[in-house]
């Protein structure tokens, strides 16, 4: 452990509404802990730079999951554990489902909160990609109230969010209207288990007399942000899946990815890679037409 | 001495009870050295070079920290000579006045709050004058490069050592290479490896004036570090104290490197006065300390139209780091086991060893031979491919029989048939089937999958004439409950040496395995039987146990107090009376090198090892064209190791190996950053995990060996040769794409299956 635990302070207020007053009191001073599956690492290797804690792991009312007819929503302190165990969610969100089974170990996923990958920012989260694929909406809160925000529109950059210094992501709601699509997602990560994406897509698509009639495509690390694949999407709507549907697709994927040389992976293998997965997507739409 | 037959069936050799020390470690209740604090105890931390070569010129203590409370030690500190040694004198136990490169150790810290201590090596600042630099075997060897290395006895600039061993007559390779009806080239490549050990490096340190130095903690030859301590304080071998304590996994990473870091907390003992404890975490421990030597290994090679090797030379550069450590011994294993198991009518083989300015290489599992043994394995398939034979037709016309001599002129006597055991590998792996199969399935596939092996032998014990200069010492002493206990000071290191030492003296003895002890390795209480390392345990160290035993057992029944039939009770009684008579009884042998045994250390021939364990691994790969990644479907060990001592623990050797050799192949890789480790964690060296990992089927077939006990020879390293180029063959086979450098990331996979696609476009 690399850093000194006397220079951090924790708190951990009894109920939701403290911890959103603590938050408006000292806006920006604290930094939310859910699950510490990011924090800790941090915090062990000495590059914590946050040094007040607030802590909402123990916060029951963040964590549930309640459906409607028409609509699915989770609490933040959802656990991918939680998200893997659910019948719903198995049923109507493989996306999410399988992207929870991704993420670390199972003490990470045990631990680990659908509302801390999001907020956290990490171009490579695992649950981004699927939650783009389903339009996710999110539900922030404050002591100043309530806003609803497409999930589209939640990151602003590397690690930055719309999320005010005291707000809390509260909940993540799921439309349940994917009944009749086909869904693809593939993580290509160092290795298959405990591992960080080098890329990863979500897709969903609706084929309707041989065309792709609604499509929505989620990526992580092709861009400084979990990202929606827009002119790819464009690329492809409309169209029939033919071998020049899968070139301006592939050629869509590598314009509008932006993706980084790092210690895991080259820009060049990820482009490439993102395009190979946006084909297999395709390919698997053709092979049982609806 | 007269030796006793042992009674057929084996009692306990050839079974597999349970691990001695096996449920104090599955209940928790093993102690390691983290876990040990002593009265008084402070904790140790240690301040690293951030530049890779450089004189150091200044050594400021930043602002915010209350030093006075710390102990704070230098090279000026050092009471005898500033080194840790090993076989030369180059490598400073604390930089003084240049660093050689990152991470290097150049002051220490003590302070009774192991909290406080990552803050106060951060406020430590260093300035230096930085120097040229190199990390490459290339770049070190560049007619321009800076000399980095310099050493009288040195055979070339930057040049740690050298060998050159040929077979055949020299004069006539030209002739062979000019009247050949091929010529073969070839260069491979392998990267550095971490060993990975579970537990990471720590000692815990105590001085007395009187006494002198004791330490403990996690390591696998206490009496190196006994030598390493007596230089560093100036003390005879006798104030300088060893204890190992239960150690979790080594690898060959705790051979020489705890000579450094117990140098580190003795240092902080004696200064502070009190027990230290110096324990790293994985980011120092990866960063900080030894990691397999890369290497580079050309090959060219005369052969005829039929296939058979008509001469050749290999060229073995190993990158030795900063500091020679052990690295002319693993230059010499890499040498000797870069012809592999072939007949060679001439060969020569040149082994050089270059330093650069990485952190040194060390000991790992395999020490030299995985890398020379890679370029051979890689090098007989592209001989195949070049002249149109199959890899399986390319061996049989080559490998070596009983009755030929290997490369080093050793005569093949082991009854060992490779002809026989590559029938039996290929027939239990469908490898002719499946070959086919995946010849008709791969076109009309996106996951290409492919079948490959490895041929290959790995020599046990200490290379030529070191056993001998080892001159290993085992003891066993009556307890004074009457029973037998093992005195050696080889380690418990997760690999058995606690459970087959038993199993042997309790075969031996006659007596039920759980009837024999062991003692925990201290250099006050047991003989140097030398280092835990090279294969040797089982085969060497086993056999002066069974020798030891039988002395024993000799002198009970010669004493006329034990009955020539007897009970574990009647063992007891005799043993405790003879005590009571004659007073302590303890059976001591010393090694004895077999007549046969002959080296030539300055012209590498003779008996290079008193045996070799031999095998055929067989891997199965699907390499997916969508990802460019390669996966090891299934995986086939099958080995010739003499007599198995204990299946169980003998199996999990092998699997564990064979899952070390995958992650050298396929997922580890070391990214260095001007010398120093940048991927120095787990989340970034990525190690392949049980989801990564095929079923590996391990197969024995066990012919005794006359050199170990009840014929058991050396297995720890062998199941580290093959995987590597047994995976990267039958890559060839999927993609028809040569790789010959490992490790073989999907990135480089992606560069060599796709690019050209691109460029054509």
């Amino acid at each position: 452990m690399r850093s000194n635990a006397a220079n951090y302070d924790l708190i951990a207020p009894p109920s939701l509404e403290a911890v959103l007053a603590v938050l408006a009191s000292e806006p920006g001073s604290y930094t939310v802990l859910a699950g510490g599956t990011e924090i800790m690492v941090a915090l062990g290797a000495g590059r914590l730079s946050a040094r007040r804690l607030i802590s909402i792991q123990h916060l029951r009312e963040l964590r549930f999951l309640s459906a409607s007819d028409d609509t699915l929503i989770l609490g933040a302190g959802t656990t991918f554990t939680d998200i893997r165990r659910d019948a719903i969610l198995a049923s109507e969100f493989p996306l999410l489902v399988q992207a929870a089974s991704w993420t670390g170990s199972i003490a990470n996923q045990n631990r680990g909160t659908l509302g801390g990958n999001i907020v956290n920012g990490s171009p490579a989260a695992d649950s981004p990609p699927a939650l783009l694929a389903y339009e996710a909406e999110l539900t922030l809160l404050s002591s100043r109230g309530t806003r609803v925000v497409p999930y589209t529109d939640f990151h602003l950059g590397y690690k930055r969010t719309i999320l005010a210094p005291d707000e809390l992501l509260y909940s993540i709601a799921l439309k349940r209207s994917y009944q009749g699509y086909k869904t693809y997602s593939r993580k290509v990560g160092t290795r298959k288990a405990q591992a960080i994406s080098k890329v990863a897509i979500a897709a969903l698509a609706r084929v309707e007399e041989g065309r792709i009639t609604d499509v929505r495509i989620g990526a992580a690390s092709l861009q400084d942000r979990p990202a929606r694949m827009t002119a790819t999407e464009q690329a492809v709507l409309g169209q029939a899946i033919t071998a020049d549907t899968m070139q301006r697709a592939r050629e869509a994927v590598l314009a509008e990815s932006h993706p980084i040389d790092d210690i895991r992976s080259t820009a060049r293998y990820r482009g490439q890679v993102a395009a190979n997965l946006v084909e297999e997507f395709l390919r698997s739409l053709q092979t049982d037409p609806r | 001495m007269p030796e006793f037959s042992p009674s057929e069936p084996l009692q306990t050799v050839g079974r597999s009870p349970l691990r001695k020390e096996g449920l104090a470690k599955v209940v928790g209740q093993a102690k390691y050295v983290d876990d040990l604090s002593l009265p008084g105890m402070w904790y140790g931390a240690t301040v690293r070079s951030s530049v890779a070569r450089g004189r150091i010129r200044s050594i400021e203590f930043g602002p915010d920290i209350p030093w006075h409370e710390f102990t704070i030690v230098t090279a000026a500190d050092i009471p005898g000579e500033n080194v840790i040694v090993h076989l030369a004198k180059d490598h400073p136990c604390l930089a003084a006045t240049h660093v050689n490169h990152p991470d290097e150790p150049i002051l220490l810290l003590a302070h009774p709050d192991r909290a406080i201590l990552p803050a106060a090596v951060a406020a430590v600042r260093v300035q230096y004058e930085e120097l040229p630099a190199v990390f490459t075997i290339d770049e070190s060897e560049a007619p321009d490069a800076p000399a980095i290395w310099q050493d009288p006895a040195a055979p070339a600039k930057n040049t740690f050592k050298q060998y050159l061993m040929q077979c055949g007559d020299e004069a006539s390779l030209d002739e062979i290479f000019a009247s050949a009806d091929f010529i073969v080239e070839g260069e491979y490549r392998t990267g550095a490896q971490e060993q990975l050990y579970i537990e990471n490096n720590g000692i815990i340190a105590e001085f007395d004036r009187e006494a002198g130095v004791k330490v403990q903690g996690a390591m696998q030859c206490p009496y190196y570090v006994v030598h390493a301590l007596q230089l560093v304080f100036n003390l005879p071998a006798e104030k300088c104290r060893v204890i190992q304590t239960e150690t979790g996994g080594a690898f060959g990473g705790k051979e020489d490197f705890p000579s450094v870091i117990a140098s580190h907390a003795a240092l902080l003992a004696m200064k502070a006065g009190r027990p230290v404890k110096i324990c790293y975490d994985r980011a120092e421990d990866l960063a900080g300390t030894t990691k397999r030597h890369p290497s580079r290994s050309r090959h060219r090679t005369a052969v005829s139209r039929d296939g058979r090797l008509l001469g050749g030379t290999i060229e073995v550069a190993l990158d030795g780091g900063a500091y020679l450590t052990l690295t002319s011994t693993v230059l010499s294993r890499a040498t000797i086991h870069a012809p592999g198991p072939y007949h060679w009518p001439a060969l020569r083989v040149v082994g050089k060893a270059m330093a650069t300015n990485l952190p040194p290489h060390g000991a790992f599992r395999g020490f030299g031979a995985p890398q020379s043994i890679f370029g051979t394995e890689r090098h007989m398939n592209k001989i195949a491919r070049t002249i149109g034979l199959t890899p399986e037709e390319l061996r049989r016309r080559n490998l070596l029989r009983v009755g030929d001599r290997t490369a080093t002129g050793q005569l093949i006597t082991d009854t060992v048939d490779m002809q026989q055991l590559l029938t039996r590998a290929l027939q239990e792996t469908n490898y002719h089937a499946k070959r086919e199969e995946f010849a008709r399935t791969n076109p009309g596939s996106t996951i290409k999958r492919g079948i490959g092996f490895a041929t290959f032998f790995h020599g046990s014990g200490f290379t030529g004439s070191g056993e001998r200069r080892l001159d290993s010492l085992v003891e066993i002493e009556i307890t004074p409950e009457g029973q037998p206990c093992i005195l050696v000071s080889s380690t418990e290191f997760g690999q058995g040496t606690n459970t087959i030492l038993c199993q042997v003296a309790a075969e031996a003895l006659q007596l039920p395995y759980a009837f024999v002890q062991i003692a925990q390795p201290d250099t006050a209480r047991v003989p140097n039987s030398g280092p835990t390392v090279a294969s040797r345990t089982a085969m060497i160290v086993g056999k002066l146990v069974e020798r030891a035993a039988y002395s024993l057992r000799d002198t009970l029944l010669h004493s006329g107090l034990l009955p020539g039939d007897y009970t574990e009770q009647d063992f007891r009684t005799a043993a405790l009376a003879y005590v009571a008579q004659h007073g302590p009884l303890k059976s001591s042998v010393r090694y004895q090198s077999p007549g046969d045994i002959f080296w030539d250390d300055q012209n590498y021939r003779g008996e290079a090892y008193p045996a070799y364990a031999w095998a055929v691994y067989v891997a199965e790969v699907a390499v997916d064209t969508t990802t460019y990644s390669a996966t090891c479907t299934h995986f086939y060990a099958l080995q010739e190791v003499g007599r198995v001592l204990h299946p169980v623990l003998a199996k999990g050797q092998i699997e564990g190996g064979v899952a070390q050799g995958i992650g050298y192949a396929l997922y580890e890789k070391c990214v260095w950053q001007r010398g120093h480790m940048a991927n120095n964690q787990m989340t970034n060296y990525i190690m392949p995990t049980s989801a990564d990992l095929p079923p590996i089927e391990v197969a024995f077939e066990e012919v005794p060996s006359i050199h170990g006990p009840f014929g058991a020879k050396g297995i720890g390293e062998l199941p580290m040769d093959g995987p590597a180029p047994a995976i990267l063959n039958a890559i060839e086979e999927a993609t028809g794409i040569e790789c010959d450098e490992i490790p073989l990331l999907p990135e480089d996979l992606f560069a060599r299956m796709a690019m050209p696609q691109e460029n054509a476009r």
